[in-house]
Parts: structure tokens; sequence; C-alpha cells
């Protein structure tokens, strides 16, 4: 590689969400060389998506929370590109980062939108701050074009200023799901309801873990009141148990759930509606981790107190090691990215230097795991899904052919379901019908082992081949 | 009503058009395929191979490939993140060009 400069160690930090950012600046500020690189046009990750420079927003802010925040790390950012700390690539999907012999790393990346032409970095550490996406659970109607995900429909809010639509249901659980629905009311579109499968009992056992971070209370505070200045009816301990439409969507059915997560017969009614905004909740991306054999905990790669995973030269910081928000993968990235700069420089890192953030770390870890035992789907979500609904949306697999894999032949894993339903291999990959299928499949939901973390053409594959 | 340009105080350039199977709709500089195709009233662009069943934005971030459109004859693109350029020929598609992924 003819990147190389003796003697500054180099850092390629994957991600310039809050956690990358945090995790850039922290390094470059100690005489790192970071490349920073993210498939993003703009640097800000999922919280701090920044709509698209020749839009020329004035005031973007509106769209957004924590905007200091944003404008420090910006700023950070600016400052250590123009001292030439920080090389910022943009437009680059990294589809692999490759352990070399002699210890070094290889981050291999596809170009632009097309992601056609390559492009590599060469880095002595890497630092995966790859954040999360979306889980969404099907149910009868969710292909239906006006049906997208919460995030989805922040990112295309903030990104390019975009709705779908007029009327909107914004539906599903977790704490996603109140920005949803007060960006999209506060950008004009009008919110019909919001309807979380948690009830406000769920909240109440968890009270001392919640009570524990008021300024996360005082946030779900304004949040509220927001909501009910926009008129949104909150329907707590509601489920949408079908999307209706032909072509597109036109309105969908809520009803109520009972203690133990079942739909209550006779509660259903419709809303007319022509956005359905759904989320479940979120799952950490840990393609790159995976495929450089780093060790995951569940669906989370697995970190130490410093943020290093247990493959050598490899940290992870932000929602890739853990769903919990902006907050915590800026501390976890500020983290990692001193740890990495230390230990780059052969230095033993002083933990005592990261104190306050080790502690917002330790208590937003534990506010966040408070938070997902009482934003749950309804447990019996699978009984909605019925044997014509489309669960795996890539390959068009049905919900009566992933039972009939199980019930029939006998499938008893979610990779057996795979091969004989095809469900899960299609373009996405199974990201999102992973879920899915494994709930109806009745087994767990395991982490894919994709070869690489976005299609990669032949000719791209054949080339980084021939480097070896 | 106020609008998300409204809301942000987004001032961009002058819209210039583009085609969608030949029908002339307008974008403005920095919108992606979808947020156009969103603005000018469309929500499906493509047809399963399966069911031929319509579909267009789910993910809104490049991970699901459920809003697959042809741009300026390269099919198969995520309108999600492709931004538009003037006089940009945009086709619905059909199916999925499953036969060009690796
Ligand atoms: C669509 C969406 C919208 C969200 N909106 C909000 C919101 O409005 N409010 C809120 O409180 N929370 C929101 N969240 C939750 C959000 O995940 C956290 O708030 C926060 O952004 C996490 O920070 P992070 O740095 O860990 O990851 P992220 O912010 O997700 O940053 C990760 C970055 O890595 C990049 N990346 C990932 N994989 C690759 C790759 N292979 N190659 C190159 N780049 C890659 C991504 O482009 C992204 O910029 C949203 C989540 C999603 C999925
Ligand atoms: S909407 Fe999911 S990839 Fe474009």
């Amino acid at each position: 590689m003819t990147d190389r400069e003796p003697g500054q160690p180099r850092l390629a930090v994957i991600g310039a969400g809050p956690a990358g950012l945090a995790a850039a600046i922290a390094a470059a500020a100690r005489g790192v060389r970071v490349t920073l690189l993210d498939s993003a046009a703009e640097a800000g990750g999922q919280f701090y998506r920044q709509p698209a420079a020749e839009l020329r927003a004035r005031r973007p802010q509106a769209l957004h929370h924590e905007w200091r925040t944003w404008e420090r790390l910006r700023d950070g950012l600016d400052a250590h590109v123009r001292a030439g700390a920080v090389r910022h690539l943009t437009d680059h999907h990294v589809w692999l980062v490759e352990r070399r012999a002699d210890g070094r790393f290889t981050v291999h990346a596809l170009l632009g939108p097309e992601q056609e032409d390559p492009a590599e970095v060469c880095a002595d550490a890497v630092l995966l701050a790859t954040g999360g996406y979306e889980k969404v659970l099907p149910f009868p109607g969710w292909t239906l074009p006006g049906v997208i995900t919460a995030g989805g429909a922040q990112a295309m809010l903030k990104g390019t200023l975009a709705t779908a639509g007029r009327r909107a249901v914004v539906a599903g659980t977790g704490p996603l799901l109140l920005p949803v629905a007060t960006g999209l009311a506060s950008a004009g579109v009008e919110v019909a309801a919001l309807v979380e499968s948690a009830g406000p009992r769920a909240f109440a056992g968890r009270a001392r873990a919640l009570a524990a971070q008021p300024g996360k209370v005082a946030e779900g505070a304004r949040y509220g009141a927001r909501l009910l200045r926009h008129r949104v009816r909150l329907l707590a301990r509601h489920t949408v148990v079908e999307a209706h439409g032909a072509d597109r969507l036109e309105a969908v059915t809520v009803a109520a759930l009972d203690g133990a997560g079942r739909v209550r017969p006779g509660t259903g009614r419709r809303i007319p509606c022509d956005t359905l905004a759904v989320g479940h909740g979120m799952l950490p991306h840990t393609d790159l981790a995976e495929t450089l054999g780093c060790r995951l905990d569940g669906h989370a790669v697995h970190v130490d107190d410093e943020q290093r995973t247990d493959v050598p030269g490899v940290w992870a910081a932000g929602e890739a090691t853990g769903i919990g928000g902006a907050a915590l993968s800026l501390a976890e990235g500020h983290i990692a990215g001193r740890s990495a700069a230390a230990r780059l420089r052969g230095a033993r890192p002083e933990p005592a230097e990261w104190a306050a953030a080790a502690r917002t770390r330790t208590r937003l870890r534990a506010f966040f795991a408070a938070l997902d035992s009482v934003y749950a789907p309804p447990a019996h979500w699978a009984e909605q899904v019925t044997d014509d609904t489309v669960v795996c949306r890539c390959e068009e697999v049905t919900g009566g052919a992933i039972r009939a894999a199980v019930a029939e032949l006998g499938a008893g894993d979610a990779r057996t379901v795979k091969l004989l339903t095809r469900a899960g291999m299609g373009w996405c990959q199974g990201r999102v019908c992973g879920p899915g299928v494994a709930g109806l499949a009745g087994c767990e939901l395991t982490p894919s082992r994709r070869p690489f973390a976005r299609p990669v053409p032949l000719g791209v594959l054949a080339a980084a081949g021939e480097d070896d | 009503m106020r609008t998300p340009r409204e809301l942000a105080d987004a001032h961009p350039g002058p819209a210039f058009t583009v085609t969608l199977d030949g029908r002339e709709i307008e974008a403005l500089p920095g919108q992606t395929v979808a947020a156009a195709l969103w603005a000018a009233g469309v929500t499906s662009w493509r047809t399963t191979r399966g069911e031929g069943r319509p579909r267009g934005v789910f993910c809104g971030i490049g991970v699901c490939f459920d809003c697959l459109i042809t741009v300026n004859d390269r099919a198969n693109q995520r309108a999600c993140l492709v931004p538009l350029h003037a006089g940009d020929d945009i086709r619905t598609q059909e199916g999925t060009g499953h036969d060009d992924r690796p």
C-alpha cells in the first residue's frame, strides 16, 4: 500500500455515526492517523443523519435532538480533517475487513451508491462502529407500498426531507417510535396513532433503573408533551394486526393486547392511513466482525472494558456492540478511540482518564437493559402471521411454507428452514426476515455468517483475491 | 400545513426534470430517486418476481433491497441511496435482476 507513512500508527474507523466520530476524534487527538469510512455521503450516522448538502437546509436542527453535541462532533472532525489527522472517506461501503498475515488489516470497500468500483485502505488496527438496523416482524399486509420501517421514515425525513404520505400510523415497540412520531408530526404529516405493544405498567417494574437516568426520563417527558401538542393518540398495549390495500396502503387494523401478549378478540378497529412506520427494536450490524472472527455475545460484538474485541487489533463501539442509543455510542466510541490510540503507540491505556465516559457507559447500559425488557413485541405475534403472509420479502416465502418446513419436513433450526424454503437467501441476505423466520419456526435467531457485508460484484472479488 | 422543507428551511437549487418510464417528473438537487418519486406521489416502482406484487421503499437505508429500480440502464439500483441528476432516465423494474448477483 502506498498510503503507509512510517512512524505514525494508522487506525481505520468504519462508521461515522456517534460512536465512530467520537472514536476518530479521540484517536486523532492522540497522534493516530485515522481513516474514517462510511457508506453515507455525510457524517452523522443514523441519529445525526444530515440532509443532502444540495438541499441547502438552513435549519437542519429542526429535525434533530442534541444538536450541540452534533456541532461539537462535526467541528472536531473538520478540524482533524483540515490538520490531516483524519481522512474521511464518504460513499465507501465496506464489504470485508481482512486481517493479514502480518497482523495488519486491509479494509475492502465499494464506492458510491452503485457499489461497483472497489477501494482498499490499509491500517494497523480497525475500529468497528457500524451501528445497527431495525428489526421488523411480519404481519399480513406488511409488504404493501406505504409500509416502511420506523427508522426508514426518520432517515428519509432527515436525509432527504421527504415523507411518504399525509396520514401515518407509527407502530411496533421501542424507544425509536417516539422520535419518529414527533418527527413526522412536526414535518406536517398527520400522525393518526402511535401504537405501542408495551403497556404502561411494564415500565413500573423497572422504575429503579429508569429513575437512575433522570435525563432520559426528562427526554421521554418532552416527547410525550410533543405528542400531545400534535394530538397524536397513544395506543399502549396495542398492535397492528393487518395492513390493508390493493396496490398500496389504505388502512391498518389495530387491536388491543391482553396481559399475555395475545390479541383481544373483538377489539380490532380500522384506521385509514397512507403510511405505516413500523419497527420492533434494533439489531447490531455484526457482519464485518463475524468475518474477522470476533466473538459475539448473542447478537452483539463482544468487547472488554476498553471496547476491544477478542481479535487483536480490532476494537468495536456503539450499537454494533449492543443497542443503546446515541449517548451510549458516544461514550463507547470515546473509550475505544483512546484505548486504540494508547495501544497503537505502545502505551498502556489509563482507564482513569476516561472514567467519566465509563460511568456514562455503565449507567446507559443498565438503562437500556431495563428498557429492553419493557419494550418487547407481543409474545404471541406469530399467531397473527397467516399462512399466506409473505415473511421473506426478497424470495416471497410465506408463513405457510415456513411452518410446513418445520412441521412436515422437520426443520429444527433457522439454517435448515432457509435451505428448505429459500427464506433469507435473497438480496438482503436475511437481514430483514431473519427474526420473523426464526420466530415462526420456533427457533433462535442465530448470527447469519454472511461472507460479506455487501453484495460484491464478481470482478471485484476476483481482483481482491489476486492481491494475496 | 408545514412541509419538511419548510421545517428545515431548505432552499435547494432549481428543480430539474428526470423521466420515469418516459414520463417527466420534477426532482430537486440532493434528492434521492426515492425522495423524488415520493414527492411525485409514486410509492411503488418494482414488481416482485414471483407474485408480481408492487414494492417501493421499506428500510430507507440500503439494507432491504426492496426499492430496486433501473437508473440510466443500470438495473437493481437502490432508490433510497442513489441521488438524481438532470435528465436521468428512471425505469420501473419487473422482478429483480437476480442473475446479476454473484
Ligand atoms: C434507520 C434508523 C434511524 C434511526 N433514527 C433515530 C432517531 O431519529 N433518534 C434516535 O434516538 N435514534 C435513532 N436511531 C437509533 C440509532 O441507531 C442510534 O441513535 C445511534 O445513531 C447509534 O449510533 P452508532 O454510532 O452506534 O451507529 P450509527 O449511527 O448507526 O452509525 C453507523 C454508521 O456506520 C455506517 N456503516 C455501517 N455498516 C457499514 C459498512 N459496511 N460500510 C460502511 N459504512 C457502514 C452507517 O452508514 C452509519 O453511518 C435510528 C436507527 C436506525 C437504524
Ligand atoms: S428501501 Fe431498503 S434498500 Fe432502499
